[in-house]
């Protein structure tokens, strides 16, 4: 009963917090409520009991992420509300439309269709696949031994494809013939 | 009931009435003591500061000047609300509670009393109930103190930006800048203490805190068995999340007047003042616990041994609340093209290295090719390595800014510049020159 109650209300969180990303013309405001959204997950995954995880959400997209999305609207000083009249390409809006509907039309028949079988995968409700892998053992240490385990070469590839990530950004944005800007140099104050 | 799967004894088979009143309880009696604390830590910063200073502080309000905070909090709740023309209402209205909440939150992982020694786990007994002496033992504990500490940002951020000028707006990208750059720091260094105690949970960490040391004389405090280092990266990593001077460019007050909170007044002024002295009471009872045992200690009879534990945890919180206003009067506040440098080019490889030496030496201890095979003489030796890595990277380190300083003075064709003082005391040496 208390689980059902708690998904609900968090549910209804992500929900207003997702909508409240799309329709709050005021990009601060979006991101204040996409940071609704990420505690109403969290709290689905406490729900869940992957205390780990919900704890993960909230510092990193909560804590890091949406902090530096601020940090670029306060620093471009992009706060003054957008013209919506002009769409920025041509036919995005239909094609957002149908996308979605599609996307609701495949989740509703996903659900009512299914289980029709035995023994066909179907949506019961039941958590069968939220149960913890190993009972005895921590979901910190099932995460740990999964993603550094079974997993490692896929974690390495990423860990390398951000490193690419962060070279080039550091590449491109670098102006090689550019005065030396360091502010810390004695005597340069009667250069 | 997969919500109330938490680590307190209490709570694990089924929640009658009981639970939830001693639940209650408990939250009020953190609240309270959180809230008096405050007032208290006022009187004693300024008090302290007033006597670092040769002046005397408050002293006329009460005895000793003790309810000087009440009558502040007073003037303030009188005081008219201000709510700037250009400013975004709703977020004005909402950033001091963003502030508050997560500094209220986090306290609620600290263990403030408890018997733990002889093996013990703390735990006290009340009408059959076997319970913690902290709110709640969240089974991913410290976790959850990095996540509000860094939900905390929120609170002084949208604070600047919502005032609707530009000095709160410059405090408050520096407020988000400084908290991304020292939440890693922060992170990386509480990693070497989960190694170490293989847990998350806070009371489990004191638990490991308590038992015997090496020789049985020196405890077995986190702060020896990771060798330090982490502890000094946590020390300043925490105080740059507090944005506590040496660290406080988001208030910066000769600079931008007040910071994040210029255009706050009243009520809303207070909430962020206490929310900074909440979160400094929590940050020293959070080092406390995290690296000097929290309120492990001897049991010399007399007392109760959970009174015992509180003694041992308040002596040893007051001893970080002076630190940080030992810090605030005595040290220079950065500037912030160094706080960075701090942040991104010393704490976290640092942090991350010793990490990683860590680590090794747990693998190296539980593969059976360790040093010894003692933990205990295994950490000493830890110690005698990180210092003489400590000291080698010292030098290189003053070496590259030695030899990078003397390359970018060719460059620009100056000459290298005497030191501006002599170790003598001598008369200030001339300015650099073409």
């Amino acid at each position: 009963m208390v689980d059902v109650i708690v998904f609900a209300v968090a549910g209804l969180i992500v929900l207003a917090g997702g909508l409240g990303v799309v329709l709050n013309s005021n990009p601060v405001r979006s991101a204040l409520s996409l940071v609704a959204s990420f505690f109403g997950v969290a709290v689905l995954f406490v729900l869940q009991e992957a205390h780990f995880l919900a704890l993960v959400q909230i510092v990193v997209y909560a804590g890091a992420i949406v902090v530096l999305f601020l940090f670029v609207i306060m620093l471009l000083g992009v706060d003054e509300v957008e013209d919506l009249s002009i769409e920025p390409l041509s036919g995005q809006r239909i094609g957002g439309l149908l996308a979605g509907a599609a996307l609701l039309v495949f989740l509703l028949g996903g659900l009512f269709l299914s289980g029709g079988d035995e023994g066909a995968v179907a949506v019961t409700g039941t958590e069968s696949v939220t149960q913890p892998i190993d009972e005895t053992q921590p979901n910190i240490d099932n995460l740990a031994t999964d993603l550094f385990g079974r997993n490692v070469l896929a974690f390495e590839a990423t860990a390398l494809l951000l490193t690419i990530a962060t070279v080039g950004a550091v590449v491109l944005v670098r102006n090689a013939g550019a005065e030396d800007l360091s502010v810390d140099e004695p005597g340069r104050a009667d250069h | 009931m997969s919500l109330l799967a938490l680590g307190e004894p209490y709570l694990s088979d089924g929640v009658d009435l009981g639970d939830v009143v001693l639940t209650v309880v408990k939250v009020v009696v953190a609240f309270v003591v959180l809230l008096v604390s405050v007032m208290l830590m006022v009187w004693f910063e300024r008090k302290v500061i007033s006597r670092l200073q040769n002046r005397i502080g408050p002293n006329v309000a009460g005895p000793f000047g003790l309810l000087q905070t009440l009558a502040d909090g007073m003037k303030l709740f009188f005081k008219e609300d201000l709510i700037p023309e250009r400013s975004d209402r709703f977020v004005f209205q909402l950033a001091p509670y963003l502030s508050v909440v997560p500094a209220f939150l986090t306290f609620i992982l600290v263990p403030i009393a408890g018997d733990f020694s002889d093996g013990k786990d703390g735990s006290v007994s009340i009408a059959g109930r076997q319970f913690f002496l902290q709110v709640a033992d969240v089974p991913v504990g410290i976790l959850f103190f990095l996540a509000m500490s860094s939900i905390g940002v929120y609170g002084v951020m949208l604070a600047g930006w919502s005032s609707g000028s530009k000095y709160p707006l410059l405090g408050s990208v520096r407020a988000s800048a400084q908290a991304i750059s020292y939440e890693a720091a922060l992170g990386l260094s509480l990693a070497s203490v989960l190694l170490i105690s293989g847990t998350l949970s806070t009371n489990e960490i004191v638990q490991v805190q308590a038992g015997e040391g090496f020789r049985g004389i020196i405890p077995n405090w986190n702060l020896i068995t990771t060798g330090f280092v982490p502890f000094g990266i946590f020390l300043i990593a925490g105080t740059a999340e507090l944005n506590r001077p040496p660290f406080d460019m988001v208030e910066a007050e000769q600079e931008l007047v007040g910071g994040f909170h210029t255009e706050y007044s009243s009520i809303r002024f207070a909430m962020f003042y206490l929310a900074e002295f909440m979160n400094t009471v929590t940050m020293s009872a959070i080092i406390v616990t995290l690296f000097f045992g929290g309120p492990a200690g001897p049991n010399f009879g007399v007392l109760p041994g959970w009174l015992w534990g509180f003694v041992w945890f308040f002596l040893k919180l007051l001893v970080f609340l002076f630190t940080f206003v030992w810090f605030r009067a005595t040290l220079p506040r950065l500037r912030y093209d160094q706080l960075m440098d701090l942040g991104w080019k010393l704490l976290i490889p640092l942090a991350l290295g010793w990490l990683m030496i860590l680590a090794g030496i747990r693998v190296a201890q539980s593969g059976g090719f360790g040093i010894t095979d003692s933990t205990q003489v295994d950490t000493g030796i830890v110690l005698v390595v990180g210092l003489a890595i400590g000291v080698v990277a010292a030098l290189l380190l003053s070496s590259a800014v030695r030899t990078s300083r003397q390359d970018r003075l060719h460059r620009h064709g100056l000459v290298e510049v005497a030191p501006v003082f002599e170790l003598d005391g001598g008369a200030p040496a001339g300015e650099g020159h073409h």
